[in-house]
This record gives structure tokens, C-alpha cells and sequence, in this order.
């Protein structure tokens, strides 16, 4: 055999790349479809009344927010870390067999799990669980996928040559650990053929069929630590162990402050956790936990700026090269909506904002512009800088990178501003009485109003999701056409016009 | 109720004990500069810059320190 030196192997991150592409284009397009949906509610039954029960908003919602949080998010997870993990650990795939098959086995069962997913869902098979919809079959294949993943990172970690773990890999391991325990205990749940009626009747129900083992406000509670947290462990914490890599790594430059970045790890480690209280607020929750989440939610301001004020220092001195490369545009306007989603989050938790902003539109639009203008701006941003490295090829095209920035960032915009108008209109109309007491609208009333916004809304949405189709030709002809690079560029990635 | 006053009590001593940790840890990363191998901790940073996997690590693990 040739003796070849020993160079870092990529085909699990590769495999991975290809389903955030693909699992993008999926969620994003069933997205704009809702949004549009919500707007113009006729294109519910567009494929006419017999296919109804397919395209309507309720069956296609859970999978857009699933196939864009467990399909795109953690494809994008995996991929940065089967790519992340080598490069700062200094330990190659190809040096563990084991592992190396370790990472395509969890790539398959993950295909697998996305596969029984989207059959489900499509099917209306539902635990009726916000992000927690899937029946315990599934649940039981996630976990299988999930400690695959562990098993990667810590088998990788185990066979090291850099002692000391960079800061990525600690949010990285953080992931493992806090995505693993909140899906085990929100998914605790009892399959309803085990269960015995109170007429004596026993298998009750489908046999994938399951309910919830918490009841009532003890579901919801559950329910909302793991809803916020998975907010925390997949769209936070992973996404700054990406922005922590991926920025100094293409700048060229070190981390502002690496102390910075430790205390920042374990001030949102040990605030976040507390502050998913903050969804049930004035509901049936004790008063005190609903203080609680508020009080935590705005601590939580803190870690979260000290890593994106972390982030944005970094290019101190450095700032030409946000005006000359698109690659880092998206990095620092990801790292900036971070900031503004991570100080919008907390206002919408204080109580008294919360009366006016719970169950409105203004929620939907902070999601967005979190995941729209953060996670998936960071993501992209990680794949356009491992393709040429991964690839051997340059950036196919740089124009067509930065019209893309500038589409999407019109999108996000419009998307939030229109949502914030939506849901504070929505928010004063609810509340909004007159001298006696009764309510000075109905809900259609509301309807009326918010239309312009949902349509502004969908067009928003269109944009990014064209964006994002600009974003997988580009990778696709980088992958196919890109001019071949002789060595691996250090920083600043290579890219044709 | 005893178990609900134990539960309130235990609370506020942990977040306590947490914020007390949390502090007392920024204030030894800025104090000692160094963690316990002496390696300043802003040279933490070259782990993602020097990449390569021909680079020298930033902290070897002894089995390497041969190299």
C-alpha cells in the first residue's frame, strides 16, 4: 500500500453535510408553505379536499419544526463535529476503524429515524408533545442514534493528541449530555398496550401508541424544561461550539478572550436549565417556579452576550474582513442576532411583558430570527467553510454567496419585524376591554388585522428559503466544479467569483 | 409542609453554592492566568488556528511529547 501521510477523513461529515442540505431545503420549504398557509388559508387544501388531511397546518407543522431542529440543526451538529472534533483533537478518522464505522452506522440509523419520522407525522402519529411528538418506537431508535454520537465523541476524545479539550468540544460534549437527558425524561412515556382500563379492557389502543408517564401541570412542566432546553442544547450550545471554531479559524484570528469563553460556558450551563419555566407563565404552574424562569431568563443575558460580545471582539482590528468576505458576514450578523434573540428572549419572559406577548405571533417571530438569523446563518456558514477543506475545492462562487447573505437577511427581517407587528397588535386586542369588562374584539377580529403581516411573513420566509436553495447550488457546484486546490487553505477559504 | 420548606431551603443553598462556584471560578481563571499544566490560557486559542494534524499540539499528550 501507498504510504500516504496521515490526513483527516471526512466522509462521515460529508454524509452529514448532504442531509443539512437536504433536510434544509425540506423543513424550510414545508415552512413557507405554513406561512403561506396561515395567510391564504385555501392553499390548506390545495391539493384538493381527499389529499386534505396531508397539506393542512396542523398535520405539516410538527414537521417543519422537525425536520428543521432534528433534520437540519443536528445534521448540522453532527456534520460540524465529525469535522470540528479531528481538527482540534488532532486525531484522524481514519487512524480507528472502530470509529469509522461507529460514524456511519449512526448516519444510517439517523436516516432511518428521519425516515420513521416523516412517515409518522405525515401520518398523524403524533404523542401530541411539542418537538417531543414521536411514539416510543422512535424514541428508542433517537436514543440508539444518540449515544452512537457519543460514542464518537468520546472514543475520538479517547485517542486524542492534544491533551487539553478546546472550547468547541466542551459545548460540544455539553450537547451530548443535556440533549440526552432532557429526551429521556420528557419522553418518558407508557405504551398503551401494556395499560389495563378500569373495564378490565387490556391493549388498548395502536401498538406504537403511547401516553405521556407525567400528568397535567407535571406534564407541562416536563414538558417546557425540555422545550426551552432543547432550545438551549441544540440551537445554543452547539451552535456556539460552530461560531467558537468556525470565526477565529476563518479570520485568522485567536478567541478575544479564552477565559471569556469558559465562563461564559459554565454561566449558560448552569443558568439555562432554570429558565424554561418562563412558558408557563399565569398558568397552572407554582408562582414561585414561574418567577423563577423569569429571574433565570434574564441571567441568562449574560453568558449569552459574554460569548457573542466574545465572538464579535474577536474581529477587533479584523473588520475589513467583514466588509470583504461574505463567509465572515454571515458569522458576525449570526453572532449579532444571537445577541438580539438572547436579549428578546429574556424581555418576553419578564412577567409583565409576557401578559401581553404569550401565545402571540411575537413568540414565533424571536424563534425565527434566532434560528433563521443565528443557527442557520452559523450553520451555513460552518459547511461554506468546510467545503473547500472537505472537498479540495474552492468556494464555487463568492457573488453568489453574498447575494444570498443579502436575501436572507432581507427575509429575516422581514420576518420578525412582521411577527413583532403581528404580535403586539394580537397581544393589546386580546387584552383590550371596555369600561365593563367585556372584550372589544373577537378573534376573528385579530385575523382581519394580522393578515397584511402574515403575508409580509410568508414572503420573509420565501426569501430565506430561496436564499437557502442558493446556498445548496453553491455547495453542489463547489463539491462538482469548484476550481481544485493544491493545499489546504489555513484561513480565509478560497472562493471563485 | 416539611418536604416543600426542605425543597426551598435546598434551592436557595445550591443556587448559592453555584453563584458563589461560578465567581470564585472567574476569579481564579483571571488571577492564576495559568492552568495547573502552565499553559497561559489564551494559548488555548492556537488549538483552532494550527489545526493541522502535522501541527504541534498546544498540550501533548505525554505518549506524544516524543514527537
Amino acid at each position: 500500500m501507498e504510504n500516504r501521510p496521515l490526513e483527516y477523513d471526512y466522509t462521515v461529515a460529508k454524509m452529514f453535510m448532504l442531509t443539512t442540505v437536504l433536510l434544509g431545503i425540506v423543513g424550510m420549504l414545508i415552512g413557507v408553505i405554513l406561512a403561506f398557509e396561515l395567510a391564504f388559508p385555501g392553499i390548506n387544501t390545495i391539493l384538493g379536499s381527499g389529499l386534505a388531511e396531508f397539506t393542512n397546518f396542523s398535520r405539516l407543522r410538527p414537521l417543519h419544526t422537525d425536520a428543521v431542529i432534528f433534520g437540519f440543526t443536528l445534521s448540522g451538529i453532527f456534520a460540524t463535529w465529525y469535522y470540528v472534533g479531528q481538527r482540534v483533537l488532532k486525531v484522524s478518522m481514519a487512524e480507528s476503524g472502530f470509529l469509522m464505522f461507529i460514524g456511519k452506522l449512526h448516519f444510517w440509523l439517523y436516516i432511518v429515524g428521519v425516515a420513521a419520522v416523516v412517515v409518522s407525522l405525515l401520518a398523524g402519529v403524533t404523542t401530541s408533545k411539542e418537538y417531543a411528538e414521536f411514539e416510543w418506537p422512535i424514541d428508542i431508535a433517537i436514543v440508539v442514534v444518540w449515544v452512537l454520537f457519543g460514542v464518537s465523541i468520546f472514543g475520538l476524545i479517547g485517542m486524542r493528541r492534544e491533551k487539553s479539550l478546546y472550547i468547541s468540544v466542551w459545548y460540544y460534549i455539553a450537547t451530548f449530555l443535556g440533549i440526552a437527558m432532557l429526551y429521556l425524561f420528557n419522553n418518558m412515556e407508557i405504551p398503551t398496550m401494556l395499560a389495563t382500563s378500569a373495564a378490565g379492557e387490556s391493549g388498548i389502543g395502536a401498538w406504537y401508541h403511547s401516553v405521556s408517564m407525567y400528568a397535567g401541570t407535571n406534564d407541562a412542566l416536563v414538558q417546557w424544561w425540555y422545550g426551552h432546553n432543547a432550545v438551549a442544547f441544540g440551537f445554543t450550545v452547539p451552535i456556539v461550539a460552530m461560531i467558537y471554531y468556525f470565526l477565529p479559524k476563518e479570520s485568522g484570528q485567536a478567541i478575544y478572550s479564552y477565559k471569556l469563553s469558559l465562563l461564559s460556558f459554565w454561566g449558560l450551563m448552569f443558568v439555562y436549565l432554570w429558565a424554561g419555566g418562563h412558558h408557563l407563565l399565569y398558568s397552572t404552574v407554582p408562582d414561585w417556579m414561574q418567577t423563577m424562569g423569569s429571574i433565570f431568563s434574564v441571567v441568562l443575558i449574560l453568558p449569552s452576550w459574554g460569548s457573542a460580545i466574545n465572538m464579535l471582539l474577536t474581529m477587533k482590528g479584523e473588520w475589513q474582513q467583514v466588509a470583504a468576505s461574505p463567509l465572515i458576514k454571515f458569522m458576525v450578523l449570526g453572532s449579532t442576532f444571537y445577541m438580539f434573540s438572547t436579549l428578546e428572549g429574556p424581555i418576553q419572559a419578564i412577567k409583565s411583558v409576557n401578559a401581553i406577548a404569550h401565545f402571540t405571533d411575537w413568540i414565533i417571530g424571536h424563534v425565527h430570527d434566532g434560528v433563521l438569523g443565528w443557527v442557520g446563518f452559523m450553520i451555513m456558514a460552518a459547511l461554506y467553510h468546510m467545503a473547500p477543506r472537505v472537498f479540495k475545492r474552492e468556494i464555487y462562487s463568492k457573488s453568489l454567496m453574498a447575494t444570498q447573505f443579502w436575501i436572507q437577511t432581507l427575509g429575516v427581517v422581514l420576518y420578525f419585524t412582521s411577527m413583532w407587528i403581528a404580535g403586539i397588535t394580537q397581544g393589546m386586542m386580546w387584552r383590550a376591554h371596555d369600561e365593563f369588562g367585556n372584550l372589544a374584539y373577537s378573534f376573528i377580529d385579530t385575523v382581519t388585522v394580522l393578515h397584511p403581516y402574515y403575508a409580509i411573513r410568508g414572503v420573509g420566509g420565501l426569501l430565506y428559503l430561496t436564499g437557502f436553495l442558493m446556498f445548496a447550488y453553491n455547495i453542489y457546484k463547489t463539491m462538482t466544479a469548484g476550481k481544485e486546490l493544491a493545499q489546504e487553505p489555513a484561513n480565509a477559504s478560497p472562493m471563485g467569483a | 409542609m416539611f418536604s416543600a420548606e426542605f425543597q426551598a431551603y435546598g434551592y436557595l443553598a445550591v443556587t448559592v453554592f453555584m453563584t458563589v462556584s461560578l465567581y470564585a471560578y472567574i476569579y481564579h481563571l483571571y488571577k492564576n492566568r495559568k492552568d495547573a499544566d502552565g499553559k497561559d490560557y489564551e494559548e488555548y486559542s492556537n488549538m483552532a488556528l494550527n489545526d493541522d494534524i502535522a501541527d504541534t499540539p498546544v498540550n501533548a499528550l505525554s505518549k506524544d511529547d516524543k514527537k
